[in-house]
């Protein structure tokens, strides 16, 4: 007696949202990256559209205090970020290119000014043909001035920027509209903020298909349960038709997981701990694989190795499980 | 499944709308339906009401009138079969018919008029002898509306129960069979039928109406109330509304959850 497989109807989708320009849309990438489009739970792909979950790589404007594990891999380039940003897409598969300017803080001696940062976004789009995100420094009030030159330098490439928060979110909103670029807000593992802002933004005129949220998600170890039931909570919200929970989610599983005292300790941290190089790379890897089962629509990864690991994982999970 | 508002307005039982129905002056008419449209409402009702001469030719142009200024979906609402259909017509979204009741010969009037178009139904739990008062006979009555819906092939979510209340000042113990009624009637199907109330006749010619409205749609969305016909212009109704419906966990709660329920 053949099996009659239960499937799940939903109404609603995610909102999805294109990152970058080709020189036909005004830009300069070679390609553009679609995030979102979902109509069903994550890889379950017999109850209607699971999106391909898009691999972000991270650069950062000044040299990473990261672990030495990194170094083999980018301390050739990780005090030029045009070089760095070459390398991730040439060589470890970035589909894109994410760059934080933490050398922008004013709590940091000879701080960057917008100009030098938009000056470096200009010259990252020049020598890179990835789609491309910028987050800035974290200090909002110095963000408001760096992204707002960003905004300008970057027009018409139809990149990402961020952070908007909840006390902060106007002038982003404001930048992003100008540039006609997409809005990265974040709430603080709160779902309800995280709708409440994605309200306000709207409000603000910037349209549906410009916004992208970050949960904050926690990395392996650290909550990473929580963060995964306010996902799964908000993609069900969009299934079943809450406009205001359809968004696309950035995860930023990089920094998460490298934050974890599991993935910097030395070999010799204890029994069964094993080598740190693989500990980490698999802490990291972990973290971006469960995150991406929550419905995380593109992860940021830091480690050249996870990236390739999670690649592989995406390909496996993208083959169509159809009844 | 959120809550669905249907408007009350467009009814020529109101003097505004009798009067522009008379004349066939479609002002008052597209008045109501943007401002109902406005306030958050998922369906306007339209009834041509005593004052039409003709009610099929006035149905059809309500009908039309109203699509000139909004695509809000319709809730055709008549006695008079030929009316409905005449306004089933020329809708151009899916549209409630408003309403039968379970007696066979109606039934087989409206629901292959239904399937043809399209449309859900409004079902009222009575018959020929009139409204019954416990929520057993009502849901006997449900059931036969839903048998119903399976004989014809319409799917059973678009069947919207109504156990129709009465005025609290003349049959103040209907209103608890009723609530039972909305609880018993999600088990007739899988999926479960809709249910819908004429919510403002709950406090027909009582002292503080609006309190009496608000207070019993709360109640009444709790027993498993999915839709009502109502004032939607009538504040503090559609702020209660919102909020049940966000205490029961249908929409994620933010700090602007009366707007975005309104927005839906």
């Amino acid at each position: 007696m053949p099996v009659e497989i239960f499937k799940e109807k939903y109404t609603g989708k995610v909102q999805e949202v294109v990152l970058g320009a080709t020189k036909e849309e005004g830009g300069t990438r070679a390609y553009t990256v679609k995030l979102g489009g979902s109509s069903a739970l994550p890889f379950l792909q017999f109850e209607g559209e699971s999106a391909r979950p898009v691999i972000a790589m991270e650069v950062w404007d000044i040299k990473p205090n990261w672990h030495e594990c990194f170094e083999p891999y980018i301390g050739d380039v990780w005090e030029d970020p045009v070089a760095w940003a070459q390398k991730l897409e040439q060589e470890y598969g970035a589909e894109v290119i994410y760059l934080t300017l933490k050398g922008a803080d004013p709590e940091r001696e000879n701080p960057k000014s917008a100009d030098d940062c938009a000056k470096l976004v200009k010259k990252i789009l020049e020598n890179t043909k990835a789609p491309l995100m910028v987050e800035g420094c974290g200090n909002y009030e110095k963000d408001n001035e760096v992204l707002q030159a960003v905004a300008e330098a970057a027009a018409g490439e139809n990149i990402a920027l961020g952070m908007a928060e909840k006390d902060n979110y106007r002038s982003i909103a404001a930048a992003c509209m100008m540039g006609k670029h997409c809005i990265i807000a974040r709430s603080p593992v709160d779902i309800n903020i995280m709708k409440q802002l994605n309200i306000m933004i709207l409000d603000m005129g910037v349209p549906a298909d410009k916004i992208i949220n970050d949960p904050l998600a926690s990395g392996l170890g650290y909550g990473i349960e929580y963060s995964y039931s306010i996902m799964e909570r908000a993609r069900y919200g969009a299934l079943v038709g809450d406009k205001m929970m359809a968004f696309p989610i950035v995860c930023l599983a990089g920094q998460e997981a490298w934050r974890a005292k599991e993935a910097v300790a030395p070999d010799d941290a204890g029994p069964g701990w094993g080598d740190q190089k693989t500990r980490g790379i698999m802490w990291e890897a972990m973290t971006a694989a469960a995150l991406i089962q929550g419905g995380a629509d593109i992860v940021l990864l830091r480690h050249p190795e996870a990236a390739k690991l999670i690649k592989e994982h995406i390909e496996d999970l993208m083959v169509p499980n159809t009844y | 499944m959120a809550f669905e508002m249907i408007g009350e307005r467009i009814n020529g039982m109101f003097k505004d709308i009798g009067e522009a129905v008379a004349k066939f002056d479609p002002k008052p008419i597209q008045e109501w339906a943007i401002k109902q449209t406005e306030a958050g409402a998922h369906w306007l009702d339209v009834n041509v009401g005593p004052t039409a001469t003709d009610r099929v030719k006035a149905m059809r142009w309500m009908v039309e009138v109203i699509q000139e200024v909004c695509d809000t979906p319709l809730c055709l609402d008549s006695t008079n079969y030929d009316a409905i259909e005449a306004g089933l017509e020329v809708c151009k979204k899916p549209a409630l018919i408003n309403s039968c009741p379970a007696e066979r010969p109606k039934i087989e009037r409206v629901f292959p008029m239904a399937k043809k178009y399209g449309a859900g139904i409004i079902c009222l739990t009575m018959d020929k002898s009139g409204i019954p008062k416990s929520a057993d006979q009502r849901i006997a009555f449900a059931m036969e509306l839903v048998a119903a819906a399976d004989e014809f092939g319409i799917p059973y979510d678009m069947i919207y129960i109504d156990p129709l209340i009465l005025p609290c000042n003349v049959a103040q113990d209907h209103a608890p069979e009723v609530l039972e009624t909305l609880r018993q009637v999600k088990t007739l199907s899988d999926p479960p039928p809709k249910t819908t109330l004429g919510l403002s006749n709950v406090s027909q010619n009582c002292a503080n109406r609006p309190l009496i409205n608000r207070t019993y749609a709360v109640m009444a969305i709790t027993c498993g109330l999915d839709s009502a016909i109502i004032d939607v212009c009538d504040d503090d109704l559609v702020e209660a509304i919102a909020t049940a419906d966000m205490l029961l966990n249908r929409s994620i709660y933010c700090d602007s959850w009366v707007k975005v329920f309104r927005q839906r």
